[in-house]
Parts: structure tokens; sequence; C-alpha cells
């Protein structure tokens, strides 16, 4: 159970305290709720570029991380398809810090010619390193122009391609920034050891001043319900034979969200797991599977991606996950199962919960979805699921037609 | 009065904080086995590992020890490599097993209150793994490809190449697996390994978080009683031989948009009265996001996306690295800015205020690092594997608080010269 204090400033900023007083640290953690589904499809990676953008200085502090260094403290930040977080960790006594660095960027960016030029090359060099130099680095790229035609998830959150990053000019970059990046845009959080009176005090001092935003109506393309089964062949000079396969599921409000979580723990959670059993082990049909959901806010994908063994045909590997998937609609889970998976989920919310940085970026989560105390329901949603649940879910998500399966051939000669 | 956003708020120094590291537990367990604990924490969770002395410095055969590591849960002779699994699966355990140079590990993460249940398996994959020939042939062919794979990335090519001209092929810091290894690998030999390593091996156990009320009784009851610790076992003797050449340029993949750098020399372990004076000369140079080399390279350049130079972490001989993957292009004025940065370093004193917001940047993360059970125990693990007491700990708080831009400069005359260097871009 995490317990948390909250309260809103006047220009619409939250903000949610949880003290630990067993830590000589503090963290301070600010979501914007921007991510990059909000772009737009002609500027993709925009909302990444600009969170590399938001390190280059701020109106009246030009370095970000110098300071912050300086009070013994280290942050990082990271994008999604649903939000933009940004967290530091320091020594509780200087949170003070944090806090002017955190409400100085968010009253104001300095815009920096300099800034803007050179993150360009830096993400586009993160572009290279990760999607383009790297076996498979476009895969899921393709996997997610083909399975959504349109919503905003068809592209990843570096862009969608190279010259949309090249091109991004000062005039976008501002416009963006003041259209999300506005305290009623936020949610800011901080754990550790400091008290719920002083946090208000230095939230107030800091953030207070800093003018609200015109409110964000986010109006998002929905994708329409896929009636026929999609693929794509492709073939790259990888060294052996991939497939993916994705099935549109809920989103993060879904009823059906917690069972297909469970869904994917039943499948491809671990070496005990039934795609890991059957088709590594009893069959060895692949070298390596696994089975995931994207977790995102609107509807999303669920993931069955592996590596085929040498002679294996696609064909013969589509057809074993695709038995195993039919046993989940046809079959209860048995109570051991179930019990296994619930287990689990418990073992790993513990876990999660562990340190003060983890505590902070679910409490933000989980007040961007609505309130910050469904944290503490998510056990409770999980044991309420039951093997007709989970085979309920299944037959929904893996319907006939609702699938999208990209066939990766090797076009190396063995 | 309008707020002053242009001037810093106040902070205490982290060169002013009191930093413990807080003690732990020891006990021997009835046949020997030293336990190393620390309790604590918020959460009803807990570790166990148990550190093995059989890293890949004892193997005589390439590839042996890794083996026997990942493989000693794949079966005992009561339960399969799926009840194994699924034994601790079922109680949302994790079990891990890991193998380094000098030691190899099993280790533990657990819901406390299921400790007593999942501790019998953990003796059992101890006392009576047995490593069946049909998941030696699964691993050995999945692992096959995966090196297949692994191969046609320049990082990891670079990674392999580098230990290599520093250590020797035949060093346990220096060796690598190829395909050759993979397919030599013996059911025999796994277990012979095994038998000597592991069942009749040296053990030093490891526990931290929440522990149920009778812990030592139960570690006796299931570890004590196994026949470790019995056995003397050296540590064999490696002769480092290093490349003699010390540039290198390989193509691997002419279609590559980057080209994977490393930039490295030897370095003393951390007995030396150097280590921590270089640790902050380090962090100076390429040591965290605020370093010259990011400053410089990523940050006011945007050759690449990050560059990082380290001390490594062996307990025989280290290394110290610069490690990037740069635009192709830009690969060369990569490189000359770091020998660049090495020189500004060597030539000119670092000023007192970038050194201070290093030592204070150190000191915070420090701060950081020692809170939380787990991190405890494993910077106590770290210390008892290479011979060091919190001595050591506090030795190094010591030399951050105090070290000048005259012992900096020293050590980067000794330490950061080109010509020492080993060069290495892969394509």
């Amino acid at each position: 159970m995490i317990q948390f204090d909250r309260f809103q400033l006047a220009n619409g900023l939250k903000v949610l305290v949880h003290q630990d007083t067993t830590t000589p640290m503090a963290v301070l953690n600010i979501l914007y709720n921007v991510g990059a589904k909000d772009e737009n499809p002609t500027k993709t990676g925009f909302a990444h570029l600009f969170e590399h953008l938001m390190f280059g200085g701020s109106v009246h502090i030009p370095e970000y991380d110098e300071p912050l260094q300086r009070a013994g403290g280290e942050n990082n930040a990271y994008t999604t398809n649903d939000l933009t977080n940004y967290y530091c960790q320091l020594p509780a006594e200087n949170i003070e810090t944090a806090f002017w660095l955190e409400s100085d960027r968010m009253l104001s960016l300095a815009f920096s010619p300099k800034s803007l030029e050179v993150q360009r090359k830096v993400v586009c060099e993160e572009f290279k390193e990760h999607y383009i130099n790297k076996p498979y680095g476009d895969a899921w790229h393709k996997m997610r122009t083909l399975a959504y035609t349109q919503h905003p998830y068809q592209w990843m959150t570096i862009g969608a391609s190279l010259e949309h990053v090249e091109q991004v000019n000062m005039e976008e970059v501002k416009e963006f920034f003041f259209q999300f990046y506005r305290p009623n845009n936020a949610i800011l959080v901080v754990t550790g050891n400091v008290k719920t009176e002083d946090i208000k005090v230095l939230a107030e001092k800091w953030f207070g001043p800093i003018p609200a935003g015109k409110p964000y109506e986010r109006n998002l393309p929905q994708e329409p319900k896929q009636e026929k089964n999609r693929s794509l062949d492709v073939r790259a000079d990888v060294p052996m034979d991939m497939l993916m396969m994705t099935w549109h599921m809920g989103g993060r409000f879904d009823s059906g969200y917690h069972a297909t979580d469970l869904l994917t723990e039943v499948l491809g959670g671990g070496a005990s797991s039934r795609l890991y059993e059957q088709l590594i082990k009893v069959k060895q049909l692949f070298s390596s599977i696994s089975c995931f959901h994207f977790g995102t806010i609107d509807p999303g994908l669920f993931v069955i991606t592996g590596k085929l063994v040498k002679g294996i045909t696609m064909s013969v590997a589509e057809k074993a996950v695709l038995a195993e998937v039919e046993k989940m609609k046809t079959e209860l889970l048995d109570s051991k199962e179930v019990q296994k998976v619930i287990n689990k989920t418990e073992s790993m919310i513990c876990f999660e919960d562990m340190s003060i940085m983890n505590r902070a970026q679910s409490l933000a989560f989980y007040e961007l979805l609505g309130d910050a105390a469904l944290m503490n329901e998510e056990l409770a949603k999980y044991l309420a699921v039951t093997p007709e649940l989970i085979q309920a879910t299944a037959k929904t998500i893996f319907a006939e037609g609702n699938r999208n399966t990209l066939y990766y051939y090797s076009n190396t000669v063995a | 009065m309008a707020l002053d956003r242009t001037t810093a708020p106040n902070i205490k120094d982290a060169v002013d904080f009191d930093i413990q590291l807080k003690p732990c537990q020891q006990y021997v367990l009835d046949n020997g086995v030293e336990v190393h604990a620390f309790e604590g924490g918020a959460q009803e969770v807990m570790l166990m590992e148990l550190v093995f002395f059989a890293g890949n410095s004892y193997e005589t055969k390439n590839w042996v020890a890794p083996a026997t590591n990942y493989l000693l849960k794949n079966g005992t002779s009561t339960k399969s490599a799926f009840e194994v699994n699924d034994a601790f699966e079922f109680y949302g355990a994790y079990l891990n097993r890991s193998c380094y140079n000098e030691t190899a590990t099993i280790s533990l993460h657990t819901l406390t209150k299921h400790f007593g249940e999942l501790i019998p398996m953990v003796s059992e994959l101890v006392a009576d793994a047995v490593f069946p020939e049909n998941e030696l042939d699964i691993y050995a062919k999945n692992q096959i490809q995966q090196l297949t794979l692994n191969l046609k990335k320049g990082d990891f090519i670079a990674n392999r190449h580098i230990d290599e001209y520093l250590f020797g092929i035949q060093h346990p810091y220096g060796k690598y697996s190829t395909e050759e290894s993979y397919n030599q690998l013996t059911r025999d030999d796994l277990v012979a390994y095994y038998n000597k390593y592991y069942k009749e091996g040296k053990c030093i156990v490891f526990m931290a978080g929440k522990f149920p009320a009778n812990m030592e009784s139960i570690l006796n009851k299931y570890i004590g009683v196994l026949p470790l610790n019995k056995n003397k076992i050296e540590l064999p003797e490696h002769a480092i031989i290093a490349a003699t050449e010390k540039k290198y340029s390989v193509v691997n993949d002419p279609s590559s948009v980057q080209g994977s750098i490393r930039i490295a020399r030897h370095f003393p372990n951390r007995h030396h009265p150097d280590f921590a004076g270089a640790q902050v000369l380090n962090n100076i140079f390429g040591g965290f996001f605020g370093s010259r080399l990011m400053s410089n390279i990523r940050e006011d350049k945007g050759y690449t996306y990050g560059i990082h130079s380290y001390l490594q972490n062996h307990i025989q001989q280290n290394a110290w690295l610069v490690s990037t993957d740069a635009g192709k292009d830009v690969c060369r004025a990569t490189i000359d800015e770091v020998y660049k940065e090495m020189g500004i370093l060597r030539n000119e004193l670092v000023d007192m205020d970038e050194l201070k917001l290093v030592k204070n940047y150190m000191l915070g993360s420090l701060l950081g690092d020692v809170d939380g059970p787990f991190q405890i125990i494993g910077r106590w693990k770290s210390y008892i594997l290479n011979g060091l007491t919190d001595e050591y700990f506090y030795n190094t708080i010591h030399t951050v608080r105090a070290i000048q831009p005259e012992q900096i400069k020293a050590l980067a005359n000794t330490y950061l010269k080109e010509e020492d260097f080993y060069e290495l871009v892969v394509y």
C-alpha cells in the first residue's frame, strides 16, 4: 500500500507526495501528458526529439544537468507513445534544486538554435544505432504500419523516418512547447525523505507563478476494428527467419486489460511458460520466443515473436504458435496455472515498489490514468480475474481477422 | 518580491554528507559456508545469492564454466527442466544464474513468505543437477543461433576484440565463445565441472531484504548440510598476453551506418593506491552525463548518442575503456577528440569548480547507491570477493573529498597517454 498526499495548484498542476523516511534520497518526477501519439503524422519523432531539447537550457538557467550534478543528483527522461516523463534523484536535503530546475524549464526553454541543431544530430545517431545498424531493427516500424491504419500508434517514438527529425524547425519547437509543456498538462510527484508541507511551499514558490496553457483536447483517430488478417513479407540480411504476430487488444481502461496481462504471462512469462516449453523445448521450432503486450492507454497490440530454428519453415512455426493460441480459446486454465500467474503478479508488484524512483513513476502514471490511488488497487484487479475471463479475453483477442503477421526472412544462404 | 530564478537555491554539498555503509551480519553454517546478511527494506521481499568459485578462470575447455552455470537448473534426478522452472515460477520467484571470470552465482529473488518453499529447490540444484544430454543439445543449438545474430552487430564484435587485444584469447578476461566451442561441449565436461566447483565447491552466501524468523536454522538445514568447502579450490594463474599491435579497424558489415569505437588500456585492480583517484579522473573524462567526452562529442558536436569511459571491475587486472557508437563519417573525428580531451587533462589543471561538481555528483550517487538492502549487500559482496573491507569504502570517500587538481593532472599524465591505448573501430 503506497500512501500519498495530493493537491493542485491554481494553474492546474497536480502534485503528489509520498514520504519514505528510511532513505536519505528524494525523487522528483514530472510527467507531461504528451507522447508520440500527439504528433502530426508528417512530423513524427517530435515528442522524443523534444525530450532531448529539454536538456538544452531553460530561460534563466543555461545548463540543466550541471547544477543538478552539483547538488549530488542524477536524472533522465523517456518518451513513449502516450507520455513524456522526466525524473531526477538527489539527496533529500537538496530537493529545492530540482524544483528550481524543473520549474524553469516548464516556464520556458531557452530555445537555443545550437541545441536544436546538435540534438537533431544526436537523435539521428540514436535512430541509426537502434533501428538501422541492428539486425531486425526495422521490424517494429513495419509491424506498426501494418497493424495500424488510422491510430498514431502506427509510428514509433523515434519517428517514422530520419527525414522527419532532420526537418524540425524552431517555430515548431516553440509551438509544441507552449501547447503541451504547461502546468495544467503535467503531474508532479515527489517521493522520498520529504514532508508534504514543505513540498507544498516549494511547489507554490517555484511552479505557482507559471501561467496555465490552453487545455489540450486530445482527439485522436481511432483504429477501426480489423476484420481481415494482414501480413507482410520482409527479406533482409539477417542470420535467421523471424516470425512476429500481433493482435489488437483493449486499452488500459478495457475491462479485459488485467486478463490480457495474465494471458501474456501464461503464454510467455518465463521458462515454464507454454510457448517456451512447447515451442523451444518440446518441438524445438524456435530458438527464442516472447509474448507481451503494449500496455498502452489506447488499444494496443498483443505480441508473439520469435526466431526460428534453422531449417524450420515459417508455416510450420506459425501453425505451432496458432495451435497454442487456439488452446487458450478452447480450454480453461486449471486452478494451479491461475494461482501461478497471480503469484507472479503479486511478486512483480512488490519488487517494482522497492525503490522511491519506481514509486514516483507509478504514482504519476496512475494519476494520468485518472487517480493515483488506482496503483493500490491493481493487485485486487488481478486477483479478480477468473479462468473464464481469461478464456473470454483470448476469444476476443485471437478472433479470426484480428491478426497481423510479419514474416521476416533471412536472405543469407545457409 | 519577484522570484529570483537565476540564482540556484542553497545546497548542502554532497562532500559534506555523512555516508555510511551499513554493516552486515556474518555467520558460518555447519559446513563452513560463510553467510553475509543484511536485513532491511519496507517490502516483504528478499534475495539469496550463492557465490561459487566457478567462473571461467577455472575451466580447462572453452565455455564449460558458462554452460554449466546456465544448465544447472535444467533438470535434477527427480525433476525435469520444466518442473524446476515451474517450481520457482509458481511462487513468482526469480531464479537466476550468472557466470563471471572468478565466480559464478545462483540467485533467488522471492517474496519472503515463499522462501521456505523455495530453498529446498535451491539446495537440490546445488546437490543434484543432472545436465540431461537433450538439454545440452538444445542449449548449444540455440546459443549458436544467438551467436550468429550477435556477430552481425558491430558493438558485440568490438567488445570481443578489445578484450582479446588487452588480455589475450587464452585469458579468462579475453576469451569468447565460437560455434566450435558450443559444438565441443559434452555432458561429461559439465558434470565433472559441476561436481568439482558446485557440488563440492567453495561457496559464500549473501542474503538481503526481509528475512523469515528462523533464517539461520533454515540455511543450516538446506545449505549447511551440503558437502561444500571441503576441498581447496586454487585459482589457476593466467598470464596476460596483450597484443603488440595497438590500432585496429575491422569491417564487419560494409553497409553499416555507424562504427563501434573502443579505446582501451590496462589498469591495475582495486588494491592499487591510484584506483580511487582514477575514478574521479574518469568521471571528469567520460564517466557521467556531464563529463568532458559527453559535453564535447555528444552535446557540442552531435557525433554520437552516447560516449562513456569506465574502469572495469575485474579482480586480477582491469582496463580503462572509452566506448561509443558514432556516425561512420565522424568516427575518425570522434577518436581525435577523445585523444584531445586526454591531452587537455594531461596539460591543464582541472578547474576547481568542475572538480567540485564531479565530487558532489560522485558522492551524491554513492549516497543513493548504498540505499536499499539489495544495493547494500551488493556492495558488501563486491568488497568481500575483492578481498576488501569497508575500510575501502571510507578510504574511497576520503580520496574523493580530498583530491586536488594537481593530483588529477598527475594521474592523467600517468594513465591517459595516447600511446598506451589500444584503438579499435568496427564498421
